[in-house]
């Protein structure tokens, strides 16, 4: 196992290069070096001196990827991509276009992120795992049948009515929590409760559909059937039996996102006015701060590799017929 | 003791005994004399040296004091001393280095010395740079690597220490902005003018290419010729030539003083790679000091302990007397011990959390206009009855700024002094309504312009001596736009009759520069079109984003735009600016966006720009209006008006567009918020108990059905 490890962080390394020369391609493409250097030194009385001074003092005055002008492995290496990117891959996410040190601040503002991600994500596996059991259980009946419809209904509604919905009903109606902010500690709690249920909430109606599908999947199965034959009842075939066997397309869907929490969520955390990755990534997007917008797409990049790297190994934690070779 | 136990968890749970469920705030603070508001965009530098934007200058304003201020009441717009003893004594040079009579010709004038002298004995806020032991050594100019690592914010130094101001940190500041590297905005500009500041620039930029990347260079070691520090209370500015506006500039954070201690403690390694650098954490001799720097989040300003002391102005005119703004005159600044700015980026919390009452002061974004104005058959904007039930008061103030469509005078339709040419801008001008416009996509919060100054600096006229007699007829004791038919008109003399080119026989085509494409922006669009097809003019727009737009701009290759401006001080000359010829954005990057060039119009306003305000600027001014109307570089667009709303509670709050620190004059009555702020945010628990309860009932069916399930035979 130690070995294919090995080979797939290996293998992460081309692709890690492919998305960010794609990154770097597709910003550049939009915003010229000049481009960044309005953004930071404003639009008002802005001399071309001063923005050929600001390229230089931040990198931006060497050609994009190929120098024509330098000698040898130099046409490759003296360039904006290579000196901006070489040093990502030792996770040195160097200082943003307006000055400040990107891991520093990504160290900062990844707690928040995770504040809310985590337990979205376990009360919304508990909810979601409990409604669609739930379901299951009630197959074939009206219950199933109302329970699939809500579902659907629910997961047409999109994800910014939940929150202006939430934020108009617990808050501005009902004035049970705040509308938005965020504190540190315990202080969070409060300000943390309401994007959670609106996290959890949203998620209900995909969720429940796919843990009802896996859930159905399962009970059709030659060993449901047997155990039923055994005489075991309809709640121990469910939570002994299907929910366990259930487990491995589970994991699939929750593992793979672990590492993406801390990434945090563009939307909620703008709307609920959270210091988290999320706002970060939207920000730097805003001030076309490249410097923010490669590093935040390289450690989404390299998370998403980690989660599915994650996966692989937990299919055979939890499936002793798989083997990774 | 059961009935005790029972009665204290009635009364425990009952609304009117709880703690405010959905306070942001810690109920700790509830009663303290704290302001607070919101922030919608992160600053980018704190550093006075490089901010430029107002949602910057809401934080350092309070903290860094320059030499001069604005009035917080006077109108027009008036300097008078900050820090400043009294107003800069300017004195006048020769090219012989004589004296001058303050009445020499500007063309005699050589240089001009502001002489500034400010006040002794005011004292720096409490900070670690200027921590000294009893040995009269700085406690942290010397950080060992063990000591940053014990650091991840400021406060987490626990010696602070303050000196006196001086005048040599005016004269620092001066020379940081000559720092290449610290990238100021205004270094170009004031390289026109301070003598000695190019090569100040040129000598800091030899010696920093020999020290490593971000080490302290002192820059007392540098001289520069324009700035001399007198003695300890006194310096003098050089600049060239007559140049009176340079006065607003000493109001501008920009001249406010710098200790050459903090860019040494600041310097020190480490410290930058956890972003504790004078860009984030300012240092001041403001009535504020920034005691939470969290950008991301809320940024709290506190009473500066060692603040040298100022009194609410006494001088005011009768509406301010009438509204209670002269109520606190004479009173020592500032009134609120500490300001909690939260970071809100979304309106809708913004405004949901002003009318639960967690904000003092809120302004009024599109989608919540008509739940807080309405407007009287007069036209006039008032609040609504939900508003005035709550007390909340509404200010107005007409902009500092202008919006204009501009022509691009290199266009060969468009552009150039012709008369045909004239004709079809002036055409357009017409058709264009700007009235509609204000009304429609910005709920009447605007004025239409009759020319480039706006209202309230020196040069713009009221009532029928102000319209542009090119759009407007002064009609029942208001402007009105010039009936459609002297457009046609116009158009027809232009050579263009119901928008056919007479030449080619074919619509004439222009071109409109739009910025984004969302369904706001698509609606104002198709609102432009319509306004050209009355005109018979076929008008296509095409759509870019901002980089493209200005890439655009600088090349000269655009037709028609809209653009804008926000003054920087209250002077004509920072308007007619942008219509000089010389100023020209295609071929001097400069900030004519229209390229406009009129000869008459450059050699006016080369007379105009040093002079003070007198009759005879006013009459060049008003020579250079009526040319610029005429000629219709610009369709001149709108001033924007300005709307925001206080509750009851916060008091002394009077619109001022130039001044930035306002946060010292504003008062609040803490008790009176906790009251409202517990009226208006009671828990209603019964839809708890009623989800509850459903969820409850809805469970009802299963649990049947699952027994009988249960019953039930397998066959």
């Amino acid at each position: 196992m130690i070995a294919y490890i090995v080979r797939r962080m290996l293998y992460a390394i081309p692709i890690l290069i492919g998305v960010n020369l794609l990154t770097f391609i597709l910003f550049f493409v939009v915003n010229t070096p000049d481009d960044i250097a309005r953004s930071q030194l404003g639009d008002r009385r802005v001399t071309a001196q001063a923005i050929d001074t600001w390229k230089r003092s931040h990198g931006y005055h060497k050609p994009m990827i190929y120098n024509g002008n330098a000698q040898g492995l130099g046409k490759l290496t003296d360039t904006v991509f290579f000196k901006k990117s070489v040093r990502l891959f030792a996770f040195d996410f160097g200082r943003s276009d307006s000055g400040r040190d990107i891991g520093y601040d990504i160290g900062q503002r990844m707690w928040p992120s995770l504040a809310i991600a985590v337990p979205t994500l376990v009360v919304g596996i508990l909810v979601n795992i409990t409604f669609g059991l739930f379901i299951a259980f009630f197959r074939g009946t009206y219950i199933d049948f109302w329970g699939v419809v809500t579902c659907v209904i629910l997961l047409s509604v999109s994800s910014l009515f939940y929150i202006i919905g939430g934020q108009y009903l617990l808050s501005k109606l009902f004035h049970l929590v705040p509308i938005s902010g965020y504190d540190t500690g315990t202080n969070a709690l409060k300000f943390l409760l309401l994007p959670v249920i609106v996290g959890v909430v949203s998620g209900i109606g995909s969720g429940t559909r796919w843990y009802r599908t896996l859930f159905l999947e399962e009970i059709g199965k030659d060993y449901v059937r047997t155990a039923r034959a055994k005489g075991l009842s309809e709640q121990r075939v469910l939570f002994r039996h299907v929910l366990r066997n259930a487990l491995i397309p589970l994991l699939t869907g929750i593992v793979v996102v672990l590492p993406l929490l801390f990434m945090g969520s563009l939307i909620v955390e703008s709307f609920f006015g959270v210091p988290g990755l999320g706002s970060y990534t939207i920000d730097g997007i805003q001030r076309q701060d490249f410097a923010i917008v490669r590093s935040m797409v390289f450690l989404g990049s390299v998370l998403y590799i980690i989660g599915l790297l994650l996966t692989d190994i937990s299919y055979t934690l939890v499936d002793p017929r798989v083997r990774l070779q | 003791m059961h009935r005790l136990a029972t009665l204290f968890f009635c009364v425990s749970i009952s609304p009117a005994s709880l703690a405010l469920w959905n306070n942001p705030y810690p109920d700790s603070k509830t009663n303290e004399n704290i302001l607070y508001s919101s922030f919608s965009e992160r600053p980018k530098h704190l550093d006075p040296v490089r901010s430029y934007s107002s949602d910057e200058y809401a934080f350092i304003a309070q903290i860094y004091e320059p030499p001069l201020q604005y009035h917080y009441l006077k109108r027009p717009y008036t300097l008078v001393p900050l820090t400043a003893v009294s107003m800069p004594r300017v004195i006048y040079i020769g090219a012989d280095g004589s004296r001058l009579p303050h009445d020499a010709p500007v063309i005699d004038i050589a240089f001009s010395d502001y002489e500034i002298q400010i006040q002794p004995g005011i004292q720096y806020q409490p900070h670690p740079a200027l921590a000294r032991n009893i040995q009269d050594q700085y406690l942290y100019h010397s950080l060992s690597g063990e000591q940053v690592n014990q650091v991840h914010e400021l406060s987490d130094f626990k010696q602070t220490g303050a000196r006196e101001l001086i005048a040599a940190d005016y004269a620092y500041q001066i020379k940081r902005m000559a720092n290449p590297r610290l990238h100021s905005p205004i270094a170009g500009v004031m390289a026109q003018y301070i003598v000695g500041f190019s090569e100040l620039s040129e000598k800091i930029e030899a010696a920093l290419s020999e020290l490593e990347d971000g080490a302290f260079l002192d820059l007392r070691q540098f001289r520069l010729e324009g700035v001399t520090v007198v003695d300890r209370y006194n310096y003098r500015i050089r600049v060239r030539g007559k140049y009176p506006q340079f006065l607003y500039w000493q109001a501008m954070p920009f001249f406010a003083p710098i200790p050459w201690e903090a860019e040494h403690f600041y310097a020190q390694p480490g410290l930058k790679e956890k972003n504790i650098t004078l860009d984030w954490y300012p240092i001041g001799t403001g009535p504020f000091m920034l005691a939470e720097n969290n950008p991301n989040l809320r940024m709290v300003m506190a009473r500066n302990p060692n603040f040298h002391g100022e009194h609410y102005p006494a001088a005011g005119d009768e509406a301010d007397h009438a509204i209670g703004l002269l109520a606190d005159k004479g009173k020592p600044m500032p009134f609120v011990d500490s300001a909690v700015y939260s970071l809100e980026k979304e309106s809708i919390p913004r405004w949901n959390k002003f009318l639960q009452g967690f904000y003092d002061n809120s302004g009024i974004a599109s989608d919540s206009f008509d739940q807080a104005i309405q407007f009287n058959p007069q036209g006039q904007a008032a609040l609504t009855a939900e508003m005035s039930d709550r007390g909340i008061r509404l200010s107005t103030a007409v902009a500092t700024s202008i919006y204009y469509m501009g022509f691009n005078y290199l266009h060969p339709v468009l552009g150039g002094n012709g008369e045909r040419a004239r004709k079809l801008r002036q055409a357009i001008s017409i058709a264009v309504d700007f009235e509609e416009f204000i009304s429609i996509f910005r709920n009447g919060r605007g004025v239409a312009a009759q020319g480039p100054i706006p209202p309230g600096i020196f040069g713009h006229h009221q009532g029928q001596a102000g319209i542009n007699p090119y759009v407007y007829d002064w009609v029942d004791g208001r402007p009105q736009r010039k009936p459609f038919g002297i457009a046609k008109k116009l158009l027809r003399e232009a050579g263009y009759p119901d928008g056919m080119d007479n030449t080619t026989g074919k619509s004439l085509v222009l071109h409109f520069e739009a910025i984004g494409s969302g369904p706001d922006e698509k609606a104002r669009l198709n609102w432009m079109r319509k306004q050209f097809q009355k005109l018979g003019i076929q008008l296509i727009v095409r759509a870019t984003d901002y980089n493209r737009f200005r890439e655009k701009m600088l090349k000269g290759k655009s037709e028609i735009f809209l653009w804008g401006w926000n003054a920087d001080y209250p002077d004509p000359e920072n308007f007619l600016f942008l219509l000089y010829g010389p100023n020209s954005k295609a071929k001097k990057n400069g900030e004519n966006a229209s390229n406009y060039a009129n000869p008459e119009f450059d050699h006016l306003f080369e007379q105009m720009k040093n002079m003070e305000n007198n009759a005879k600027r006013k009459k060049l001014i008003d020579q250079m209006v009526t040319i610029a109307r005429r000629d219709a570089p610009w369709m001149w667009g709108f001033h924007p008006k300005d709307f925001s709303l206080h509750h009851t509670w916060v008091r002394n709050t009077k619109p001022n567009l130039m001044a930035n620190n306002t946060l010292k004059y504003v008062r609040v009555d803490p008790k009176l918020r906790a009251t409202q702020r517990q009226d208006w945010n009671q828990p209603i628990l019964w839809p708890l108990g009623l989800i509850g309860g459903l969820l409850g009932i809805s469970v009802i069916p299963a649990i049947i059905s699952f027994r009988r399930r249960e019953k039930s035979t397998a066959l």
